[in-house]
């Protein structure tokens, strides 16, 4: 019986995936009448917490470990106070934003619970108390008119935490990126994401003549050198392609972007030549399985697994992916692919993609220069690093061991993605409230322009 | 404005997709207000579509080499699903199956026993031969999807597939047949194919008993090696029938002939090395032909001594000494010819006959004869012609691909008559025969200084009135003289394939 639900819950997995993930890119359509919209993502909740049971009643019956059966009780009621949050409180919010976060949270509890139960609780306790820290972030952004007064604040704290945590990791050990206080363990550069977003719009807001640029290069490239520095290679690029975005369509200047990638590509032939670890990261992307003893171990593991699991999957508990290094951060979308099948996780790619796409039209439209930059920053922030993570995985580019945003385990990771959701929420809320000033205020007798 | 009034009509509405391309945004400034967004979002769409594209790419075709690594742990499960496929022979004749005993238990069942043992090989204690080349697919189930889904919902076995083999049933017995109790090896190829039509080594084990007799196999030190694979793995002095391939780098030099002309007296010397005709015959005046066809040590060192030592090597490499070979058949041996340009005369004239430091596989001798029948063209060799599901529907068709053209169509149509020379007037006599046209070279390889442990040689090929064409090697060790053992096995092989 048991193994029946198992064979079964894989293919029955995959058509709620595949329908929920048919949703997000149906509820984007145009011509497509508001009611419809708030329908399809009412069914787009359904499918997501009929995903989540459907697995959760797979591992409890292959474990018996009614913890499972707790936590799936707690997650549900996380999710149902975080979508009353985002309709009722915040009743203009993206709700197909909220859905995604939802939804790849969900795909985070589950695979984390198949590979870690404790970490999968903890990942819960972190995802709580995220909900409950960022629900006061929308209405902080929306009312607040100081945050575009702190430029140096930002760049400051930025350049400071970032090389806190170089120099201390230079003092212990590797490439530690991390520092403990007290019991918590904090990886600042999460965090210093969002101040160098806030920092790089600040900047651009002011001014984009050439002297300017000047300073505001400087800072950003000593954020992206502190953290080549400190090894950390991947989170130097998504600094840089974020930075080299926002300061691109600040100043629709293609030659900064020309000489941004130019640089950036010299940085990298540098890098290659300079550190063995890049080099090896190379040569684990080129050819794996000929180094499969030494550099290329972990991603030979992680292909192993996507290319054992095939497109339907081995089934939940029913592969082997505790053979990947890494598995819980680096490598989750291996394990979702091996256990939930290639065509669960080319859904999961499209639900990162959908994520990105309305990053991007939020920042589109909104008018405020600073605001949009903002959103704009963070769509890119959240694209490079969905790109970095899958594409490092697949072997479509060489490893830069970024984690899966929201999908991945880790506390800083989760919580300060969380808050980059939240920023969006409150930047979207507050234009469709300034939307609704205007027309109450001057939209008399005005003709409405379609917009479709 | 207008832009904040359609905001506001939206304004329960999610944000569309709209304005990637600024149209639908406010002609006076959205449009290029916003032309850099468009720009990004096409560039970051374009990136992650050529991953998933990748990711698709991967799953369904680059994946195979990855979960067919020995590495990969996952692959021992798949036999927990998967009653593994049959092995067949080119017609359909099993050669592999799994039968289910009372206790059901899986027991692999090989009805032929040892006489595909080293081509079909086994998948106890380790794995050898098709079982570990084509171990994957073996172990993966095309059946019918709804029956797939019900075994897994019944928690049956999915069947495996079955893999289809070029091996020819009938010829396999014949060169099997045809080594009798001697060691060594006989390997057949198509040569417009380069299919493997069979593939015999001894000496030999039964794959049903693998296990029980595992220990004395791992542990034998006479030097016998019964698991390996002679055909493909073996190395062996060439003997003879190097001197294709002298004869072969004598014709680049002087392209043509360059009227040779040698009167052998069973003997010559040079720089105070002294080399003799076999059984000390003396061959008389000879051209290239001839001295071919006697199979001529005296004139083969004569010609040796006048090569350029290292185009001599370099063409060798051309045809493939020194390098991996490109068959597609497992693990194969690298043949080696290593005179460089300062080896010493006694050397030379050793190599110029297959003697001196040069090894090969009879794999390898079969693929050049091959390459010369084939007018130039070497064909991969490969033994699996395709996998079909339990129902015989075909899931996967090799094709067979070209290696590379080894020689031109010219030199390879001269080569032809050399080696038919031998078998009309030459030491291959008694493969003439009016069912088909036989083509080779001879060779006897003097292993040690025991005249009773030469190995003998035959490479060659035969066609037939219809453009039926096979190549083989043919090797046996231990043996006195060449002729009399290789050459017979060869006519055996022969008529075997062309009374068909």
């Amino acid at each position: 019986m048991v193994h029946v639900i198992v064979s079964v819950s894989r293919f029955t997995m995959i058509m709620l995936m595949a329908g929920y993930t048919y949703y997000c890119f149906a509820a984007l359509r145009q011509n497509i009448s508001e009611k419809r919209q708030e329908r399809i993502y009412k069914k787009q909740t359904r499918l997501m917490y009929g995903i989540l049971l459907n697995a959760d009643l797979v591992l409890y019956l292959l474990t018996r470990d009614v913890r499972i059966l707790g936590l799936t009780l707690c997650e549900i009621l996380l999710f149902a106070l975080t979508l009353m949050i985002y309709q009722k409180i915040y009743d203009h919010a993206s709700k197909s934003l909220v859905n995604n976060m939802c939804m790849l949270l969900t795909v985070s509890f589950i695979i984390l619970s198949r590979l870690d139960l404790e970490k999968a609780i903890k990942q819960f306790a972190y995802a709580a108390a995220a909900v409950v820290i960022t629900c006061f972030i929308p209405i902080l952004v929306a009312k607040l008119k100081v945050w575009n007064k702190l430029t140096y604040v930002y760049g400051l704290i930025g350049i400071a935490a970032l090389a806190f945590v170089c120099v201390a990791a230079s003092t212990t050990y590797g490439a530690k990126l991390s520092i403990d206080i007290g019991p918590v363990t904090l990886q600042p550069s999460e965090f210093i994401k969002i101040t160098f977003i806030f920092f790089t719009a600040c900047m651009l807001r002011i001014s984009t003549a050439f002297p300017h640029i000047v300073k505001t290069t400087a800072i950003a490239a000593a954020h992206v050198l502190i953290l080549v520095a400190s090894r950390d290679l991947g989170g130097a690029l998504i600094y840089l392609v974020t930075y080299l975005v926002m300061l691109y369509v600040a100043t629709r200047q293609p030659w900064y972007m020309i000489l941004g990638i130019l640089s950036g590509a010299l940085a990298s032939v540098a890098a290659y030549a300079l550190f063995a670890h890049v080099q090896d990261r190379v040569i684990a992307w080129r050819d794996p399985l000929r180094v499969i003893d030494d550099q290329g171990y972990q991603i030979s593991q992680s292909l192993f697994a996507i290319g054992s699991g095939g497109w339907f999957g081995a089934g939940l508990g029913q592969g082997m992916p505790d053979k990947i290094p890494v598995v819980t951060t680096d490598f989750v979308f291996s394990a979702i692919s091996e256990e939930l099948g290639a065509v669960f996780a080319l859904c999961l790619i499209f639900v990162c993609i959908s994520c990105f796409l309305m990053f991007f039209n939020i920042a589109m439209q909104i008018r405020d220069r600073f605001y949009k930059l903002i959103a704009l920053g963070i769509g890119t922030m959240y694209g490079t690093q969905a790109f970095l993570a899958l594409g490092g995985v697949t072997k479509f580019i060489p490893s830069t061991g970024v984690t899966l945003p929201l999908v991945s385990y880790g506390g800083s990771s989760l919580l300060s993605t969380m808050i980059l959701f939240a920023i969006i929420q409150g930047l979207y809320v507050l234009q469709v409230d300034e939307g609704v000033k205007n027309e109450e205020t001057e939209g008399a007798g005005r003709k409405q322009k379609k917009r479709r | 404005m207008k832009k904040q009034k359609a905001q506001a009509g939206n304004r329960k509405r999610d944000v569309e997709i709209v304005d990637l391309n600024g149209k639908a945004a406010d002609k006076k400034n959205g449009g290029r207000r916003n032309r850099e967004f468009a720009i990004v979002t096409y560039v970051f769409l374009a990136l992650f579509l050529c991953m998933t594209g990748y990711f698709v790419y991967f799953v369904a075709i680059e994946s195979e080499d990855f979960i067919n690594n020995p590495y990969n742990a996952r692959l021992a499960t798949m036999a927990d699903q998967v009653v593994r496929g049959d092995i067949l022979s080119n017609d359909g004749t099993i050669l592999a199956t799994t039968q289910i005993d009372g206790n059901g238990a899986e027991i692999r069942y090989y009805p032929y026993g040892r006489m595909f043992a080293h081509a079909v090989g086994y998948a106890d204690n380790g794995m050898a031969g098709v079982e570990l080349l084509e171990n994957y697919r073996l172990l993966r189930s095309n059946a019918f999807i709804l029956t797939r889904i019900a075994n897994e919902v019944a928690g049956k076995k999915n069947p495996g597939d079955d893999v289809v083999t070029t091996l020819d049933a009938g010829l396999q017995s014949a060169c099997y047949d045809a080594l009798g109790g001697y060691d060594g090896a006989i390997i057949c190829l198509e040569p417009d194919t380069g299919k493997v039509l069979a593939m015999a080594s001894k000496p030999d084990y039964d794959p049903n008993t693998i296990a029980q007799n595992w220990d004395g196999y791992v542990s034998d030190d006479s030097g016998s090696a019964v698991l390996l694979n002679r055909a493909t793995q073996g190395l062996y002095v060439p003997g003879s029938t190097f001197k294709i391939l002298t004869l072969f780098a004598y014709l680049q030099q002087e392209r043509g002939d360059g009227g040779f002309s040698f009167d052998c007296s069973g003997s010559f010397s040079a720089d105070g090395y002294e080399m003799h005709c076999y059984d000390h015959t003396a061959h008389g005046q000879e051209d290239l032909y001839a001295a071919f066809g006697n199979s001529c040590n005296c004139a083969f060192s004569s010609i040796g001594l006048s090569l350029d030592r290292s185009s001599y090597r370099q063409l060798c490499e051309q045809l493939l000494f020194n390098k991996a070979l490109p068959a597609n058949l497992g693990n194969t041996s690298v043949s080696r010819m290593t005179l460089d340009g300062d080896a010493n005369d006694p050397l030379v004239m050793q190599t110029a006959i297959g003697q001196g430091q040069t090894m090969v596989s009879p794999l390898h001798m079969a693929m050049l004869v091959s390459a010369i029948a084939n007018d130039g063209m070497l064909m991969e060799p490969y033994m699996i012609d395709h996998v079909q599901n339990e129902n015989g529907i075909v899931v996967r068709q090799n094709e067979s691909r070209q290696a590379g053209q080894l020689m031109t169509e010219q030199d390879a149509k001269t080569m032809q008559e050399y080696l038919r020379y031998v078998v009309t007037d030459g030491t291959g006599r008694s493969l003439q025969s009016d069912r088909y046209n036989a083509y080779g070279k001879t060779g006897t390889a003097e292993f040690s200084s025991n005249k009773n442990e030469d190995h003998s040689w035959f490479v060659g090929y035969a066609e037939n009135a219809d453009g039926k064409r096979m190549a083989v090697a043919v090797v046996m060790e231990g043996v006195a003289a060449g002729n009399a053992y290789a050459v017979p096995a060869a006519r055996a092989v022969f008529d075997s394939y062309f009374a068909q």
